[in-house]
């Protein structure tokens, strides 16, 4: 097992019994897991010490931890990530919080020019073990810089890992490895998934977390320089590859698309960086056929690097060209109007008709 | 809550510093800085009277000691010599670029000398001297200069920061050390360095701001050069000075002669202590000035005249330092030879290593990006080693 994560199941072992979770909780708790754990981690943000944060991420970790552990700062997002960088050259492993994607804007040349290039920069002498936590996309009625999908600006940077989990028990266990990476990584929480629930049982999840991290016979957790995605739904017809808050509408579109007698495969890339080239190509070599989907605009886009890698390394497998389904190329649009802009199920089913279905 | 009279309401603010209070002087009063530069040495390197040197109330400052005046101007005499040979081996096409801070050294050498082992560095571009007087072998410093590689000392190993191209973002790194030092009970004293132009950056703003509030041992050291390139400081700023930005953030500033090593060190021993002592951040700022151009691809003639640089001439730190310490007997012409002797050892040494071609490994270019290298960049590494080999083999 390359890393405690890549076999993450959707429920825990004890089934029945476990109680519905939330993804917010399932964040929270791997916070305060990682603090319990390591004292050199350190929680700091906007508001997110007596408030708990606007979204209530780190409710209870300032009272849980005293506020040298989990603290407010000013409201300077490049002063949080640059201070962050200097603790973590100074042995912590500082979590921040960016309070909305579009806010993290101020912290770019903090994140770009040096978070992401200090390793490099140093030989490899100077590691720098932090997260960047951000909350991302739409959804949710947010107003203007609020539901931005900005994982493409970060992803185009080397040297930061880019990790987005879509499900209850992936915010849990990829926050514990986050934590756990020697890596700088940028984490998108798809905003509109805080408040999800599913039968998770989150010691259980520590539980194994833990003891695979413990394991010395396998790369310490975090670590893990492999992408990470996984099959969510197997089919043979069609892939549809997603991440983050993308896959729950991939999931439904395969369910409707089934009752077409169409039988697709759903990807959940997980993380962004390292980006998982195997399990894409498994997947269209086993369909033939594939359709990215992402909230973000499609033009220079994750989604674009997806569909050039298929046609890169999987051409011989296709039996259609590789369609997308993204958000239109515009700034995020006001919340009446935002059902348009983002991927939806009838816009992917649309998409599969689209394919080339005959050979 | 602050109680309100006929007289009216008295200014509101969350930080009430204390420290003013053990010099006997208000708030305001300390965090102002004197009202004239501290300088303790003429132009002419003869020491000035105290009571003559703009001193006041809480900015007083005691001369440092003859051991560690003669240790400043054995640096000096150092970093003349490799701010002079660098600046030759760019003319030679030996290193890409090289940012001199001739005329500058009381400034980088006061910055390194006034540091504890464990306290940290956190230099820009210009600051070469600061760091070999800190102890970086100036080899591993030229590797980047020379275009081998960005950074090539250790920075964990000195507790020196890679030198910071970027403007004043190292100045909130500096104080994520000083944080991390403080949760951890460690007493470590950042010093963060900067230059005049860099004042206008955002993240100068931040970084103050940030210590301020966390109250973290940070000394800010702005060597204000008067040129952000080309443009003059009064384009930059229409504060009364630099050093007087930190009142605003809650913090002590001072202004001192940046050409006069003895007012530089006594200045930033006596910011470190303070920080180290209550904790807290301190801003100063030093008045010096850029000999040469910004860089070698830089024509400084274009935007200052020959006689200011002539009028800065009469100002040369080296030079007063020597007057001063020849005239109060601690530097013979024994010790001259001595610290001639090994600047040029030192220059030798530069000069040798310069002319030798670095063993270059192209395929390091994948190796740090990660802590392990991605499939993807496996994958480039491969390409480029078989283009290597290919190269060879043709």
């Amino acid at each position: 097992m390359a890393t405690a994560t890549t076999t993450a199941p959707a429920t825990s072992a004890t089934g029945a019994t476990t109680k519905p979770t939330t993804f917010a909780a399932a964040l929270n708790t791997a916070m305060s897991d990682a603090m319990e754990n390591d004292r050199s981690v350190c929680v700091f943000g906007e508001d997110v010490g007596t408030l708990g944060g606007v979204f209530r991420i780190t409710d209870g970790l300032t009272q849980r931890f005293g506020a040298n552990r989990c603290f407010d700062t000013p409201l300077a997002e490049s002063g949080i990530a640059g201070m962050a960088m200097g603790m973590a050259i100074n042995g912590m492993r500082p979590v921040i919080e960016m309070q909305f994607d579009a806010f993290a804007y101020p912290a770019l040349e903090q994140i770009f020019s040096h978070i992401a290039k200090t390793a490099n920069r140093s030989r490899g002498r100077v590691r720098l073990p932090m997260v960047i936590r951000i909350p991302y996309g739409g959804g949710v009625g947010g107003v203007e810089h609020h539901c931005d999908s900005s994982e493409a600006y970060y992803a185009h940077t080397p040297g930061l890992k880019i990790y987005t989990p879509a499900t209850v028990s992936d915010a849990y266990l990829m926050l514990r490895e986050a934590i756990d990476s020697p890596d700088p990584v940028v984490f998108f929480e798809p905003k509109k998934l805080y408040w999800t629930k599913e039968a998770v049982d989150l010691s259980d999840l520590r539980t194994r977390y833990e003891s695979a991290a413990q394991d010395e016979s396998a790369p310490a957790a975090g670590v893990g320089a492999e992408g990470r995605a996984v099959v969510v739904r197997e089919g043979t017809d069609v892939s549809l590859i997603s991440y983050g808050p993308s896959v729950s509408t991939a999931l439904k579109a395969a369910e409707a698309a089934a009752e077409d007698g169409i039988s697709a495969e759903v990807l959940d890339l997980r993380s962004i960086v390292p980006f998982d080239d195997a399990a894409l190509e498994a997947t269209v070599t086993k369909t033939g056929r594939a359709v990215v989907i992402a909230e973000a605009q499609g033009f220079v886009s994750v989604a674009a690097e997806i569909v050039a890698r298929i046609q890169e390394r999987s051409f011989h497998s296709l039996s259609s060209p590789v369609k997308r389904v993204t958000g239109f190329d515009i700034p995020y649009p006001s919340p009446k109007l935002e059902e348009h802009h983002l991927p939806s199920v009838d816009r992917i089913l649309d998409a599969l008709d689209e394919l080339q279905w005959e050979d | 809550m602050t109680s309100e009279t006929r007289e009216g309401t008295p200014i509101q603010g969350s930080h009430i510093k204390e420290t003013s209070s053990s010099f006997g002087i208000t708030p305001e009063q300390y965090m102002l800085p004197a009202a004239q530069q501290i300088r303790m040495l003429g132009p002419d390197g003869q020491l000035i009277p105290q009571e003559a040197q703009g001193t006041s109330p809480g900015h007083e400052y005691p001369i440092p000691e003859d051991d560690a005046l003669l240790a400043a101007y054995e640096a000096l005499v150092v970093g003349r010599r490799v701010n002079d040979q660098n600046y030759a081996l760019v003319r030679q096409g030996r290193l890409a670029v090289y940012p001199s801070s001739h005329g500058q050294e009381a400034c980088q050498v006061g910055a390194a000398l006034a540091l504890g082992t464990g306290d940290w560095m956190f230099p820009t571009y210009r600051d070469t001297v600061a760091t070999i007087t800190r102890g970086v072998d100036p080899l591993e410093v030229m590797v980047s200069f020379r275009g081998d590689w960005h950074c090539g000392y250790d920075p964990l190993d000195y507790k020196i920061s890679a030198m910071s191209t970027p403007l004043t973002t190292q100045l909130l790194h500096a104080v994520g050390v000083a944080h991390a030092a403080k949760l951890r009970g460690e007493d470590t004293v950042v010093l963060a360095m900067c230059g005049d132009g860099a004042t206008s950056e955002g993240d100068f703003h931040e970084a103050l701001n940030f210590a301020a509030v966390f109250e973290v041992p940070v000394v800010f050291f702005v060597q204000n050069n008067g040129y952000a390139i080309s443009v003059p400081l009064s384009a930059q700023t229409a504060a009364p000075s630099l050093a007087h930005k930190a009142i605003g953030y809650g913090m002590a500033g001072e202004q001192v002669d940046g050409n006069d090593m003895v007012a530089v060190l006594a200045t930033l021993r006596r910011a470190v202590d303070l920080a180290r002592e209550n904790s807290m951040p301190l801003l100063l700022e030093a008045i010096t000035y850029r000999m040469q151009a910004h860089t070698n691809a830089d024509d400084d003639s274009r935007y200052r005249e020959t006689a200011e640089v002539e009028q800065w001439k009469q100002r040369d730190p080296l030079l007063r330092m020597r007057t001063f310490l020849t005239e109060r007997g601690v530097l013979d012409a024994e010790a001259e030879t001595r610290i001639s002797g090994k600047a040029e050892e030192v220059a030798a040494a530069l000069r040798l290593a310069m002319t030798t071609e670095p063993e270059m490994d192209p395929l390091e270019i994948f190796d740090h990006v990660y802590a392990a290298p991605t499939a993807q960049l496996r994958e480039q590494r491969a390409k480029l080693a078989d283009e290597l080999e290919r190269s060879q083999e043709g």
